[in-house]
């Protein structure tokens, strides 16, 4: 604002200075080199893109075809990676397994919370700025390491959760991280527990939707269940189908708990081992780059159809204004 | 924002229901609000309590009132490892600075010439610039480790931060396109007759104004790289390189079964940045993610 104050006093002394016959040949000036200036401003972009993204991207659709381990050259083995994938490898079944139950339970419930706990602050009550900034702490730091290591011990066998239990209700709780039945529960908590963000979109969400159409229907006699189920779910559609992608993906990709809560290995038994940290670890600790590779581009497909199923779908069940 | 939470309060206050049954309906709201609040942040404020106890009293303690009120733990975590966490936290900060620098710069620059500039082919860059928003890093992962590897990057901030320079972060491209949109052009315009080329109208008329939209890049930024785990850990081996959350990693297995409280004190330490900018910037993150709809 102040740059452009102080700037425009001064176009009537310029224009008066400068000759008429001028005008044309700056103007051609300034449209010819129009475009050298927008791929200029693009420049680092572009250099990133090419770089950093479309070139590694065919890049590792090549070496997805190979067996590299860094210290050879690449050998080219055809589909072979994805047919050993597919057929012979039981450790991507169960990470598979382990992703998707995850991805299954937590997204669900999170947004469930989130969606809950909007809409009690939705109600109009005093201090809602307080208490929202209190649920969104959690989402804020959650995805540290210092929280995974909290998470460690808060569930170990003499952790927070069973002195709790004990003080509470005098029960002694399990060993909730080192047991493989309970040790992938910790995380879905762990990701339930940042609600916190999602529940701030459907807040903004909740604030969109005009009051007199809630008065409308309590005149006619509408409980507030019912108003719920006709009015709010569905005007917060499509709020709910982007929450809804945003932390689907986002689930996929976890990382960081899973590793530090089994120190890498995705144990206890496999149960917390994330497809990420499978691949991970075939790429890092083996140092399979090719295979790495194909199992990156699996979670890639997985990623694209389950955002175009959600797209092809949506337009049965989300509701837009126009 | 405040404006729509008054009004509702007043709405509540004007219902003809009754005032007593409105008053005890919003007391129930506070109780079970406050109540779930302090179950959400009971374990952070449990391991701040814990940080300052004695080992002793950790385990099967669930209170949050520390009954000693020691340093120890803090003391002995700082130079838990070979390397003190100064040096860690030194390097965290060099690559979250560097990276808040090289985000807003570059991002500005491609969001500028999105929202602003008229040249060939500019719609086909901002649909690849929206597609790799969608592609998962994974993919892109192991041949940028290749690369980097044979520039001999590896073991170095370059991997982390140079990206940063090239707007590989394209969210934050998105969003500061749409605040550019938002711009009346008629300022570019007038800057125009007054003989500004395109990169004084950035630096003196569009950058000014979005202050607030740099200030949202510039902090989320700053937290998701403070907070990275899994780029560091690809790219930086040598202990003396750690960042914080690597530091804490080796913290864990090193000693995090025998002396949790100073693992905590370092976990509290560790958070403390993003506490802080949380009480700064409360207002900018939440802004934040309710009109861009970011992840965290």
């Amino acid at each position: 604002m102040v740059a452009i104050r102080t700037m425009q006093p001064s176009i009537p002394e310029r224009r008066s200075a400068v000759p008429v016959a001028d005008k044309p040949s700056m103007r051609r000036r300034r449209t010819l080199p129009r475009s050298v200036h927008g791929y200029l401003f693009l420049l680092p972009w572009l250099l990133g893109f090419f770089g950093l993204t479309f070139g590694p991207t065919l890049a590792s659709l090549y070496l997805s075809m190979t067996n590299y381990d860094l210290l050879s050259d690449p050998q080219w083995i055809g589909m072979e990676n994805y047919v050993r994938i597919a057929t012979a490898d039981p450790k991507f079944v169960t990470s598979m397994k382990v992703t998707f139950f995850y991805v299954a339970l937590s997204v669900p419930l999170k947004l469930g919370f989130a969606l809950g706990v909007a809409m009690l602050l939705n109600k109009g009550i005093r201090g809602l700025p307080f208490y929202r900034a209190m649920f969104y702490l959690p989402s804020l730091l959650g995805a540290s390491v210092a929280i995974a290591v909290l998470w460690r011990q808060i569930f170990g066998a003499d952790g927070l959760v069973n002195a709790v239990a004990m003080a509470l209700f005098g029960i002694q709780g399990p060993a909730w991280i080192s047991d493989p039945d309970t040790a992938l529960y910790t995380l879905v908590f762990l990701s339930v527990w940042q609600f916190g963000s999602p529940m701030i979109i459907f807040l903004a969400g909740l604030r969109q939707i005009p009051q007199d159409v809630y008065e409308a229907a309590s005149l006619d006699g509408a409980s507030k269940a019912r108003q719920f189920w006709k009015i709010t779910l569905p005007l917060l559609t499509p709020v709910i189908f982007f929450n809804g992608i945003v932390q689907t993906i986002d689930a996929f990709k976890a990382f960081t708990p899973a590793f530090i809560i089994s120190e890498g290995t995705g144990g206890p038994i496999d149960s917390t081992l994330f497809y990420t940290l499978y691949l991970y670890q075939e790429a890092f600790a083996y140092f399979r780059m090719g295979y790495a590779a194909a199992l990156a581009w699996i979670l890639v497909v997985i990623i694209a159809i389950f955002t175009a199923v959600s797209f092809m779908t949506s337009r049965y069940w989300v509701h837009y204004d126009d | 924002m405040t404006d729509a939470v008054s009004s509702h309060v007043e709405h509540a206050d004007e219902a003809p229901v009754g005032e007593t049954r409105s008053k005890a309906r919003s007391l129930t709201y506070h109780v079970i609000l406050c109540a779930a609040s302090i179950v959400m942040l009971y374990p952070l404020l449990w391991m701040l309590a814990s940080s300052f106890r004695p080992e002793n009293e950790i385990f099967g303690n669930p209170s949050i009132w520390p009954s000693v009120f020691s340093l120890d733990a803090y003391v002995r975590g700082w130079n838990g490892l070979q390397v003190s966490f100064g040096t860690f936290y030194w390097n965290s900060l060099v690559i979250a600075v560097l990276s808040v620098i090289g985000n807003v710069m570059a991002c500005s620059l491609a969001a500028f010439a999105f929202a602003r500039l008229h040249f060939w082919g500019r719609n086909f860059w901002f649909a690849l610039m929206l597609g790799t928003l969608m592609l998962p890093y994974h993919v892109t992962l192991i041949p940028q480790y290749i690369l980097f590897l044979n520039l001999d990057w590896v073991n170095t901030i370059l991997p982390l931060v140079v990206p940063k320079f090239l707007a590989s972060d394209a969210f934050f491209i998105f969003l500061l396109v749409q605040f550019f949109r938002g711009i009346p052009r008629e300022l570019d315009e007038a800057a125009m007759m007054d003989g500004c080329g395109p990169w004084r109208i950035y630096w003196k008329v569009i950058l000014p104004l979005s202050v607030p939209a740099l200030a949202t890049a510039a902090v989320f930024t700053f937290i998701w790289t403070w907070d990275d785990f899994f780029a560091p850990l690809v790219y930086l081996n040598d202990i003396s390189n750690y960042t914080v959350q690597l530091g804490l990693r080796g913290f864990v297995d090193s000693t995090g079964k025998s002396d949790w409280g100073a693992l905590f004190a370092m976990s509290v330490l560790a958070l403390l940045p993003i506490f802080i900018f949380f009480l700064l910037f409360q207002k900018l993150l939440i802004q934040g993610i309710a009109t861009t709809g970011m992840k965290r």
